[in-house]
């Protein structure tokens, strides 16, 4: 008789309760329609990403293509302190030039901006490395008129 | 030199990430959080006194909760890869986690104890009301007109069962919003354990505050007498609660000062500078010992009706501005410092952009208008008698 009232008086509780239980079903729906099959696979992402990442066009050539054409230099370089810095981290993205070197002719980096990207004076950097306030060391001259990028010795 | 710039900073510390939109999310999810520990005073704790604002601070929280996420998903540019941490959450992820306290607070909390509430009114509206509103109300009914002496009994036992998950769930909110902040150990000026707590007493202060001076102003527009006793003892509760935050803020600043790490001289000259204006005029002492000075003269003198209701209106609107300057000087403040301690910068907000002023006073508005809305919908002038406890 008691349980009977109870559950008379609480009746109406229930249609909220299944309201809720109505909203996360349609959630579980909705997700288990959206999230790709695969999700989780490899980690928390979807697999499918990776083949989009994989179509974009490529930039680079990389650093060994460079060294089949342009060996002199790559000698050069190798003897001084820029012998791991990479072509194309400061000549830019030269895939199409390697795909076709006549129809894409890379344009010559301009120094005065090039140098001081990693060689302006900055409190920041580690001591030892070379650095220099570019507007009291040059004078607003070019940096390649006294040292030469590839190996840059004076 | 970088206009704005003092000092070093890194490149990436020059521009601020976040913006004003990241100090209203903060700043409203806290109003949210105080009003509901308001109307939870009448429900859980048997404080008959501030019946009169109980239904207003659970309708000021559902309208406040409502515009919560909005500053964060105009902050991202694509609100809707917000939902990608109801679809995939990642459990290491603190702002994934949140998604679902929000949802849970909302549904299970908010909305439940506010359908149990005004469950006469709109079983009676649905009877009574015609057109448009009518399939309103018969819809918020749930297709349940029982509002019998016994059932009305049941939703009292259920309402006060859901207050009492209501009030850490209501911790949990807006402590995760200072947790977020407080766990960014790379941040001297957010990492400290003290942040979700302090964030919970702040949150406190500005929902009681708000639901106060809504109040008021509620009852000057409705030209309907203020109850005293109501104002009064919110101004007691906002006063003991202040106390505590007050307390809490200045244990974090004078462990900060004793302990003096390597942070500590950077932080301390951007509060003398760049924050003196926000942290230490408008936060500290308009926004805090002003207040507090008023709140504790109620305590100690007795003013006449027409003294307590002004000096209440300044404590809580000065208590407003304060949490929103505590609020500014975390998010804002935070960014202005280089973590190498060598420099500082400065934020400039914009004026009509996606984070700009327009659209932060835009979200400051909206809530607004759903309580407005809400009111009408749902009026919360005819409270019936005290719960039964």
């Amino acid at each position: 008789m008691v349980v009977r009232r109870l559950f008379r008086d609480s009746a109406h509780l229930v249609r909220p309760a299944l309201v809720l239980v109505a909203c996360m079903a349609l959630f579980l729906v909705v997700r288990s329609a959206i999230i790709p099959k695969a999700f989780g696979q490899y980690g928390h992402y979807r697999p499918g990403a990776l083949d989009l990442v994989r179509q974009h066009p490529i930039a680079f050539a990389g650093q060994d293509t460079c060294v089949m054409c342009h060996d002199d230099q790559a000698t050069v370089r190798a003897a001084g302190k820029h012998a791991h810095v990479a072509c194309e981290a400061c000549h830019g993205p030269l895939a199409q030039h390697a795909d076709d070197p006549a129809a894409h002719v890379p344009k010559l980096p301009d120094v005065a901006d090039l140098c001081r990207r990693c060689h302006e004076k900055d409190a920041a950097k580690p001591r030892n490395f070379p650095q220099v306030a570019t507007a009291e060391h040059s004078s607003g001259m070019a940096c390649n008129t006294c040292h030469q990028p590839h190996n840059p010795h004076l | 030199m970088i206009p704005g710039v003092d000092g070093f900073m890194y490149p990436n510390e020059v521009e601020l990430q976040w913006s004003v939109l990241i100090v209203l999310y903060p700043y409203i999810t806290g109003l949210v959080a105080g009003a509901f520990i308001l109307a939870s005073l009448e429900r859980v704790f048997n404080v008959a006194a501030v019946r009169p604002t109980y239904r207003l601070a659970l309708l000021t929280a559902l309208a406040f909760l409502l515009v919560a996420p909005l500053p964060l998903q105009l902050h991202l540019g694509h609100p809707e890869r917000s939902l990608e941490m109801y679809l995939t959450p990642h459990t290491s992820s603190a702002m994934a986690m949140f998604g679902f306290v929000y949802l849970w607070y909302l549904t299970v909390v908010l909305l439940l104890e506010i359908w149990l509430e005004y469950r006469t009114e709109i079983v009676g509206l649905a009877q009574s009301t015609r057109g448009l509103k009518r399939w309103i109300y018969r819809a918020l009914t749930l297709g349940s007109y029982d509002v019998s002496p016994a059932a009305r009994r049941m939703d009292e036992k259920v309402g006060y069962a859901v207050t009492v998950i209501g009030v850490p769930s209501a911790f949990l909110l807006h402590g995760y919003v200072g947790f977020i902040f407080g766990s960014v150990k790379a941040n001297p000026w957010w990492s400290t354990p003290l942040m979700p707590v302090v964030f919970l007493f702040s949150a406190m202060v500005s929902g009681i505050a708000a639901v106060m001076v809504l109040y008021v102003v509620c009852m000057k527009l409705r030209k309907t007498a203020i109850d005293m006793r109501c104002l009064d003892t919110i101004a007691r509760y906002l006063f003991y609660t202040f106390v505590i935050d007050f307390t809490l803020e200045m244990l974090d600043l004078i462990h900060r000062t004793y302990e003096s790490d390597e942070s500590f001289r950077s932080l301390d000259f951007m509060v003398h500078t760049r924050l003196l204006f926000s942290h230490v005029i408008l936060q500290i002492f308009l926004g805090t010992l002003v207040p507090l000075f008023l709140l504790a003269a109620n305590q100690l003198w007795r003013y006449t009706e027409g003294t307590r209701k002004a000096m209440y209106m300044t404590a809580g609107a000065l208590t407003l501005v304060g949490i929103f300057a505590m609020r500014w000087n975390v998010v804002i403040g935070g960014q202005l410092f280089s973590k190498s301690f060598l420099g500082y910068t400065s934020y400039k907000m914009q004026l009509a952009s996606r984070e700009g002023l327009v659209a932060a006073v835009l979200l400051m508005i909206l809530p607004f208008v759903i309580f407005f809305v809400l009111v009408k919908l749902l009026p919360p002038w005819q409270g019936g008698k005290a719960h039964e406890a």
